[in-house]
């Protein structure tokens, strides 16, 4: 079972009700794995994290053990609902279920959520495998009812998707729903405010005491000329590369649990913090007054991985780490990046766009792939919805060239569409695209509010951007099917050309969702190639090309025809091949 | 059951098949009684891009991710994938090689070069390859899609899990109506020489 699927059995024996989140590497799978234990668990897809944690606040308040789902940096959305909720305290358990993704594999960030356990003063939980994550999700919501507090278990992309047994035991049956009315207890206007603080300080004290007697954390006596504290993932590389070091293992980290920390720092000839990303346990052992090593000979940057560790053991051992060469025949590989799909229905927009000296302000999705050359037709990513704020900020400014935001869908409805309310309203110029593929693409096609379809599959409306965009105070709405170059490419002018601000909707299915070809396989013609290379600008995998002529990998081909509008020779066509 | 951890590494280009694989084996292993733990590439880098997959197995498993010069297979559905990856097997692993090129955009747009030396580099990388034609092999028993399988067929020579959990997890793993395709495509690979 994976990580993310541990997590949810651990939901759905923990007996959870609801479940919401919004879909991000490499959290996703927790919230598709527990929506198959509808209909005794209710999940949703949110808009964005703040509402799916607000979702599942409303949820506890009223009695309902519940989760929310994201990756890290969707917590920085879910902040304001989180910050507060630890004031205002849950009546039934709430486990916000956060993972990060140290190395970047897919994100634009490696921020460590252990700093927002610390930072809203909630109770920690990081699982360094699959049984851990199911076990944990279970004694963190008891935890969490126990002291009515929200509670944050941070799982990282080794975690969620890597798979290991996993032992299964029965459903605790839900308990009943029903608001108690407690206002001094859920308003926290300033009288009954500072009372709360007062209350969240008091409750960490006790927190820290359960810490000290969680089976989470345990110390594995075994030699102690060295002793090694770690948690997550970082527990089972130190278990490889150390086998004879006796360990402090955390499971449930935060508030530290100083008593342990002591009994085993004190037990240990020389001591060693190993932990991914942030030195968050290494500055508190330190603030207890130990000398620790960590950082000095642990990195702190990308993941951590046995043969990383044991270059750290190497440097603490004071050896020189043997450097063996890589092979010689691995050299000079040609890099194979992630690149769009061939089919997909953004490369048309991102070469027309490229026709233009525009200034295009992007987003966070498989169009974030538009930066690469040779597209090469975005300039900035920031966080999900600034492809349309900054776009805005850019021209407000004064940039001399237009300037065009570009997002997705699920991305609009996540967070564009307030930036596209401030263009209507501040009076705005700005053009924005959004490149509307009828789903969440990414992350494994997940349903979003413009799909008409609920995350348990049922139907339901589906969400216009045209009607967002007019009742933001856009009033230059056009649709365009973006496998139409010719179309795309005036849409784009003339928008550009407008002094008003605009909003092009490119719509066109996902190919990789619908899993079918968009039409018919396309061909090059050698005789009537003349080698310009201009179909290579379009950057589509199918279309391979190695010095002569370029031919088209009848596998690969989706036949959305893009290539054939773009050669000036005629050369491209379907050849009657289906 | 010997002490050793076992670990295994599944390479190929995003969409070609390579997690379908690393399930078939993950499952076999369990099958056969082991601990086991797996890591696949999930997001941005199944987009076309390379991806590998890790199975481990063992008594008792800690790490999910293979170290370097420790894998006993290295099964790669894509030459250069073989080599980007080589360097987590062991010296004296076995290199389960797929002859197919896919060339990659950084070729189609001159920014980079496929190297035309690929099967001579193949031979000189890895004292023990299997080097198959996979995808005919698919291809003759009735479906290219089962390319995957024939490589893991061929990986399974370096591993020491019986023919009973190999065919158990076959059967786990796909549809019905593939499972016939499936288990002969995984005899071809095994029975290659
Ligand atoms: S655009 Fe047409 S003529 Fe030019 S290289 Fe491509 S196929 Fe040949
Ligand atoms: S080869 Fe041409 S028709 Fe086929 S997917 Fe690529 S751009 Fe589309």
């Amino acid at each position: 079972m994976s990580g993310n699927a541990a997590i949810a059995r651990g939901a759905y024996e923990a007996g959870v009700t609801v479940g919401t989140g919004y879909p991000g590497t490499p959290s996703t799978e927790i919230l598709e794995n527990l929506a198959r234990y509808a209909p005794e668990v209710y999940c949703e897809w949110s808009p964005n994290e703040k509402v799916a944690f607000e979702v599942a606040a409303g949820a506890s308040l009223g009695g309902a053990r519940s989760i929310v789902t994201m990756k890290h940096v969707g917590l920085n959305v879910a902040a304001d609902p989180l910050m507060t909720l630890s004031y205002i305290t849950v009546e039934g358990g709430l486990v916000a279920c956060v993972a990060d993704d140290p190395g970047m594999h897919s994100s634009q960030n490696e921020q460590d959520t252990r700093n927002y356990a610390r930072f809203a003063r909630v109770p920690l939980f990081e699982p360094s495998d699959s049984q851990e994550a199911k076990d944990f999700m279970k004694l963190a919501m008891e935890i969490s009812e126990k002291y009515k507090t929200p509670v944050i278990l941070r799982s990282t992309t080794r975690v969620s998707h890597s798979r290991s047994l996993v032992a299964q035991e029965e459903r605790r049956a839900p308990g009943t729903v029903g608001l108690v009315k407690n206002p001094s207890r859920f308003v926290p206007i300033p009288v009954w405010g500072r009372p709360m603080r007062q209350r969240l300080e008091e409750r960490l004290v006790l927190l820290k005491k359960e810490a000290e007697a969680s089976p989470a954390n345990r110390i594995e006596w075994r030699d102690r000329k060295l002793g090694i504290i770690t948690s997550s993932i970082a527990y089972q590389y130190v278990r490889e590369v150390w086998p004879e070091a006796s360990v402090l293992k955390l499971g449930f980290s935060y508030p530290f649990p100083d008593a342990l920390i002591n009994q085993f720092a004190s037990g240990i000839e020389r001591l060693l913090v190993v932990e991914e990303l942030d030195d968050i346990l290494e500055q508190h052992v330190k603030s207890l007054g130990y000398a620790a090593a960590g950082r000095k000979f642990v990195p702190g940057i990308g993941e951590l991985s046995i043969d990383r560790l044991r270059a750290s053991r190497a440097k603490l051992e004071g050896c020189e780490m043997p450097q063996d060469e890589p092979s010689p025949f691995s050299q000079d590989l040609p890099p194979r990046p992630p690149v769009l799909c061939p089919g997909c229905p953004h490369r048309g927009v991102f070469y027309a766009l490229g026709k233009h000296d525009v200034v295009v302000t992007g987003d966070i999705g498989c169009y974030s792939l538009g930066a690469f050359k040779p597209l090469d037709r975005m300039d900035s990513i920031l966080c999900m919805g600034a492809g349309i704020s900054m776009a805005h900020g850019l021209e407000k400014a004064g940039e001399p060239r237009k300037v065009v935001g570009i997002v997705g869908d699920s991305t609009f409805f996540h967070s564009g569409i307030t930036g596209l309310l401030d263009i209507g309203y501040n009076r705005g110029r700005s053009t924005i695209i959004v490149l509307d593929n009828r789903t969440t693409a990414m992350t494994g096609h997940q349903d979003h509010p413009g799909t008409g379809r609920t995350l348990s599959g049922e139907p339901t409306k589906a969400l216009s951007i045209e009607e967002f965009g007019r009742a933001c105070g856009i009033d230059r709405v056009l649709t365009q099917d973006p496998y139409d170059l010719d179309a795309t490419l005036e849409a784009i002018s003339g928008e550009l050309e407008a002094d008003a601000p605009s909003l092009i909707v490119f719509r066109a299915p996902c190919p990789l969702k619908e899993r079918k070809r968009v039409g018919m396989r396309r061909v090059v013609n050698p005789e009537l190639c003349k080698g310009c290379k201009l179909c290579l600008k379009l950057a589509c995998p199918a279309i391979e090309y190695q010095g002569e002529l370029p031919v088209i990998n009848p596998i690969f081909c989706a036949g959305c025809g893009l290539c054939e509008q773009v050669c000036p020779a005629g050369a491209i066509s379907t050849e009657g091949k289906p | 059951m010997s002490e050793k951890i076992r670990s295994v590494v599944l390479a190929g280009v995003g969409g070609q098949g390579i997690l379908l694989a690393s399930e078939v084996l993950a499952r076999a292993a369990m099958i056969a009684g082991y601990d086991v733990k797996t890591n696949e590439v999930h997001g941005m880098a199944q987009r076309g891009g390379s991806v590998i997959a890790q199975v481990r197995y063992g008594p008792e498993v800690y790490s999910p991710l293979v170290a370097r010069k420790s894998a006993l297979v290295l099964g790669a559905l894509e030459q250069i994938e073989a080599l980007r990856f080589a360097d987590l097997l062991a010296p004296d692993g076995l290199a389960v090689v797929n002859a197919q090129a896919i060339v990659p955009v950084t070729v189609s747009m001159g920014a980079a070069k496929y190297p035309q030396d690929i099967e001579s580099r193949l031979w000189k990388a890895f004292p023990k390859l299997i080097y198959l034609k996979a995808a005919e092999m698919a291809k003759d028993l009735g479906n290219i899609q089962a390319a995957n399988i024939v490589l893991l067929g061929a990986v399974s020579q370096g591993l020491d899990l019986p023919d009973e959990a190999w065919q158990e997890a076959i059967a786990a793993s796909v549809k019905e109506k593939f499972r016939e395709l499936n288990l002969k495509a995984f005899e071809a690979g095994r029975s290659l020489v």
